[in-house]
């Protein structure tokens, strides 16, 4: 691995990805299988809320959303952790008490990342001190694209080290990377940088999480795994919306990565509205009617 | 040298594309000579669910115009079928119908469309009302469409049937999903290509061809489906209907003995039937002697 030159280990070859992916979206997963998929990815999710508009309201109902997915169904696991600004830290960590359930937060100026390093410092600081037990940040993406990678690389090991005990993991936002040449040396950079996650995207930029990007990152971690023996976790974020496209996900991981992956510990899901979509199909499961959106809490 | 005619394959219409069934199943459509006509999609479920989940999709955008904007389209879409008139006589003609039988239809169909773009912004005001109550509230009732609405249309009026299930749905401001008549499916397609060219948004209308006995469960046992327009289902069958759609309080209605060339639907009732009345109660000041002040 040549990193330290930074120069792309692997061309990636783009027919060959998509042939893949295509071939691994053809797998089909139905009755206790797609049961135990279906509760297993839920139990996965970053319920996410990272607007403008908001309020301690809107992050306490979902938190509870998160503990209490859908009550009238038995054995739904809770989600992985909430994902939230800094500012709402405290508040969510409240909430969620000892559920086990994670809290999240963005920090380094998401979701542009075009601040200087002092306050991308800070801003993570802010939410490592208020409890969060994993810190997302973004890369500059402009400084990648720019060429200056070294800067990439130092950026990320800074905000490692002001993670202290929190979980980092790095959003490449792959939208704005153009190829997936860059997507696979931008995440061989954050691994190499200390990444604890790699993850695709802010969710502010199309093209989000899209599945051939998923599997680049993938390759790149079991990659690194084969090198260093160290496990890096993966997070696809944005555009996951349906409960297919979150087990065609699951699909990706264990044929890439194997089974160890299969865990919220190695594998989440950044999204907002696939929750209700996988509780909708286990409903369904149970029950043996499509259901409608009509009967599932929105937050 | 003799041209090779091109023939048309017969797709659904679903969420404003015309795919071909998920299932690739289909049925041969023949006449009466027993030669084959066209190749029909024999819709499966799968195909059902996507068209729902197409509706429920296309409804806030479709619920939200306004009446007088619905009424445009409505009259567009007789504009658009005025110009394809022949192709759905000869369509019917294909399929053995005689040919004043056909021409009426295509006609009588055309002003149906008419008919119904003149409710769009008006049956409101017909069904609204301001409610007297011994309360200091003004209070007033609206209709406002039910949802997503899956109808099975007539057997023997394969066009007439069809646009009057669905304008008295969209003209309400509901979406559609209708199974056609197996017997004579092919010019309900072509309606679809129709509806899709005349600035109805894709989702509000969706057509399926198949059989309805495979669909009906599917029809009523599906929870985002807020309303079943059954005209001509037997009565064992209607019950199943509507104890299975019970499970989300579907609306089901059934019109029996409806001619609906003679215009036995030409009537506001059918847009009411697919409609929920809201009551709003807003509080106003005390009434006085001189009356309520809103």
């Amino acid at each position: 691995m040549s990193i330290r030159n930074f120069i792309p280990t692997a061309t990636i070859d783009q027919t060959g990805i998509e042939e893949r992916v295509a071939r691994l979206n053809s797998r089909s997963i139905k009755k206790e299988s797609k049961v135990f998929a279906l509760k297993m990815a839920l139990n996965m999710i970053d319920l996410t809320t990272l607007e403008g508009k908001d309020t301690p309201g809107k992050v306490k109902q979902m938190c509870y959303k998160a503990m209490h997915p859908h009550d009238a169904l038995p054995g739904i696991p809770t989600v992985a952790a909430v994902c939230v600004y800094p500012t709402f830290v405290a508040l969510a960590k409240k909430e969620l008490g000892n559920s086990g359930v994670k809290v999240a937060s963005v920090a380094t100026a998401f979701p542009a990342g075009q601040s200087s390093r002092d306050i991308k410092l800070r801003d993570t600081k802010i939410a490592v001190d208020a409890g969060a037990d994993e810190i997302d940040m973004v890369i500059s993406r402009g400084k990648f694209l720019a060429g200056e990678y070294a800067f990439v690389y130092d950026e990320i090991a800074a905000i490692k080290e002001a993670c202290k005990s929190s979980r980092l993991k790095v959003i490449l936002e792959t939208g704005e990377l153009s190829t997936l040449d860059n997507v696979r040396l931008a995440s061989e950079i954050a691994m190499q940088a200390g990444a604890d996650f790699i993850k695709t995207s802010t969710g502010k930029i199309q093209p989000a999480a899209t599945a051939p990007v998923t599997l680049v990152m993938l390759e790149a971690i079991r990659d690194y795994y084969y090198e260093t023996g160290r496990m890096v976790g993966m997070k696809p974020a944005g555009g996951i919306s349906t409960a297919k496209a979150a087990l065609q996900n699951l699909v990706m991981v264990k044929e890439t990565l194997g089974a160890t992956w299969l865990s919220n510990l190695w594998f989440r899901f950044g999204a907002s509205s696939l929750a209700n979509d996988v509780l909708m199909q286990l409903a369904k499961e149970a029950e043996g009617r499509y259901q409608s959106g009509d009967y599932f809490s929105k937050d | 040298m003799e041209r090779i005619e091109v023939l048309k394959t017969y797709k659904l219409y679903i969420g404003g594309q015309f795919p071909r069934t998920e299932s690739g199943r289909y049925y041969a459509l023949t006449n009466k000579q027993g030669a084959t006509i066209a190749n029909v999609c024999l819709a499966s479920r799968k195909d059902f669910r996507n068209a729902v989940v197409a509706a429920r999709g296309a409804f806030a955008g479709w619920s939200s115009r306004s009446g007088y904007n619905r009424s445009q389209i409505l009259y567009r879409i007789a504009e658009m079928m005025e110009g394809r008139k022949q192709q759905l006589v000869d369509e019917l003609l294909l399929q053995g119908i005689s040919k004043s039988s056909a021409t009426k239809q295509v006609e009588t169909g055309i002003d149906h469309w008419v008919y119904f773009a003149g409710w769009c912004d008006k049956y409101q005001q017909v069904f609204s009302a301001v409610n007297p109550v011994q309360s200091s509230h003004f209070n007033f009732s609206v209709p406002e469409p039910t949802g997503v609405v899956v109808a099975i249309a007539s057997q023997d009026s394969p066009l007439v049937s069809v646009i009057d299930l669905i304008a008295a749905a969209i003209a309400g401001g509901n979406t559609i999903i209708v199974l056609a008549s197996s017997k004579y499916p092919l010019c309900a397609i072509t309606l679809g290509e129709i509806i899709a060219t005349s600035d109805v948004s894709g989702g509000v209308v969706n057509i399926l061809t198949g059989k309805p006995e495979e669909l009906l469960g599917q029809f009523a046992s599906h929870m985002d489906v807020n309303a079943l327009v059954l005209p001509e289902i037997a009565n064992d069958l209607l019950t199943k209907a509507k104890l299975e759609g019970a499970n989300n309080v579907k609306r089901v209605h059934h019109y029996k003995n409806t001619n609906w060339e003679r215009g036995d639907f030409l009537q506001p009732y059918p847009i009411m039937d697919l409609q929920e009345i809201k009551t709003t109660w807003h509080p106003i000041e005390q009434i006085g002697s001189s009356g309520s002040k809103y």
